[in-house]
């Protein structure tokens, strides 16, 4: 016998979403190993941003069951709601051309059959109602209410402390050295050179993922891409959604505590799949483009001040989809990474369906297309309505 | 001294209790007490309350100051707090 059920690695949002959803359904004994701390990698990184305002019905439908889970975030994890920093003030997509806007509106249609109650602004209804705006070269927006903001430190901080009330050990500053298989099937993990045993692992830890899954032999198209984020210092409330584009990739939002977070895409970013090629260094290039873009659709920033700029990975696949489920070749293997962005908002309905997955239950919401093998068969996910 | 009436970070208003508080429900590193209180996020960096805390630490954790767990350094500028036109203009 083994000596953990399941090991996770990996604390950030899926790695420990998935430990509380399992801890509930009384999985028994569960290891969670980080190598620095809970939100120490890409969540703790992000720009806290949540939304159903996807393209496609897979993606609306998922994330429509994230935005349900993170209204009862705190109440459910029995965490200080002051401090979870729920904000749904909007996302407001802005439409940058004629054809933008026309594909802006028709995923409307999509939404709005699920549920999803977007409004389609023109110009001068956004004026009205988001004044603070400089609408240059812009064609239309959609707007919904729901989407917003959460604190990705303590949603996170909130799902590990909840975990261990359950009973879910987490072992922080704990580098996973590699996999270990026997017998064909899984049998752990090692740690410090010593063999840490478990019978089924999922593997949770973004783009440091397949660089783990390559020590049993498995290839997972996942890499790491730089993305910067800046903030300012907090001001009085002043703007409420989160304001952003698709096509020019900037996205801007003020938090519940006052400051502007915001960020803007690459511009051809490198592939890193070594994580000793991993790079957080802030570039002046981002300031100057941020700069640039956030002065100019929201003028009141021009004298705000910039207080702190980092670098974060996005954890990419070919699809910029997730990467979930069990890994065939080494059975009692899983795998949850690949958020291509979104792994923060996409966290408490993953670690939901992990955990039914890996339990071996029916999955409430079918997420089976985002399995490994998709890229093999060419049977990839697609997405429209992404940043960067 | 009341630990109450300490102000450890001016940036966010964090109080010697704060952090202790923090420290007691498992934070025990300078950048999970900056993630979990916000100090040395503010427009000081970290200039004012970083070695205040990691004293606090070492004291909790019983070890030297310079014992005590830290990421790598990673350097978040500015320096200074400065407006965003100050970088839109020398993009220009």
């Amino acid at each position: 016998m083994s000596t953990y059920d399941i090991i996770i690695v990996g604390g950030g949002i899926t790695g420990v979403a998935t430990a509380y959803e399992l801890a509930k359904k009384k999985a028994g004994r569960i290891l969670l190993l980080e190598k620095e701390f809970v939100s120490a990698g890409s969540t703790g990184s992000c720009a806290a941003g949540i939304r159903a305002q996807f393209g496609t019905e897979f993606n609306i439908g998922l994330m429509k069951r994230s935005l349900d889970k993170f209204e009862h975030l705190a109440r459910e994890l029995d965490y200080p709601e002051d401090k979870i920093e729920l904000w749904q003030g909007g996302y407001l997509v802005l439409a940058y051309s004629e054809k933008e806007w026309e594909n802006l509106k028709s995923r409307v249609e999509v939404q709005h059959r699920l549920g999803i109650m977007t409004e389609i602004l023109t110009v001068e209804e956004i004026i009205a109602r988001f004044p603070q705006l400089n609408l240059d070269g812009v064609y239309g927006g959609t707007f919904h209410q729901r989407d917003g903001h959460a604190d990705p430190l303590h949603t996170t901080f909130a799902y590990a402390r909840a975990a261990r009330r359950l009973g879910v050990e987490i072992r922080e500053w704990t580098r996973v050295e590699g996999l270990v298989q026997e017998k064909g099937k899984i049998r752990g993990v090692k740690v410090n050179g010593e063999l840490i045993e478990g019978e089924k692992v999922l593997v949770a830890c973004g783009a440091w993922s397949s660089h783990l899954m390559k020590t049993v032999g498995v290839e997972i198209p996942l890499w790491g891409e730089k993305h910067e984020i800046l903030i300012t210092e907090p001001l009085e409330r002043a703007f409420a959604p989160m304001v952003i584009s698709f096509s020019i990739g900037y996205y801007i939002q003020q938090r519940p505590h006052g400051s502007f977070i915001m960020g803007i895409g690459p511009e051809n970013p490198a592939h890193w799949h070594d994580p000793r090629d991993f790079d957080f260094s802030p570039t002046w290039r981002f300031l100057e483009r941020m700069s640039q873009a956030a002065t100019s659709v929201l003028p009141m920033l021009k004298s705000v001040n910039i207080v702190r700029q980092w670098a974060g990975l996005y954890e990419m696949t070919p699809d910029a989809h997730h990467i979930l489920g069990p890994i065939d070749e080494v059975p009692g293997l899983y795998i949850a990474a690949g958020g291509s962005g979104h792994g923060f908002m996409f966290g408490p309905v993953v670690g939901e369906l992990m955990a039914e997955w890996i339990l071996g239950e029916t999955l409430s919401y079918d997420i089976t297309r985002l399995n490994y093998q998709r890229f093999q068969k060419g049977e990839l996910v697609r997405e429209p309505a992404v940043v960067g | 001294m009341d630990p109450k009436k300490v102000i450890i970070c001016r940036c966010e208003d964090i109080t010697l209790e704060d952090v202790r508080n923090a420290i007691k429900e498992g934070y025990t590193s300078w950048d999970q007490l900056k993630r979990v209180l916000r100090i040395g996020m503010g427009p000081c960096g970290g200039k004012t309350c970083r070695i205040l805390v990691l004293r606090e630490l070492a004291q909790h954790l019983n070890v030297p100051v310079d014992e005590v767990k830290t990421r790598p350094t990673v350097v978040r500028p500015p320096l200074r707090a400065t407006p965003l036109k100050v970088f839109a203009k020398e993009g220009k």
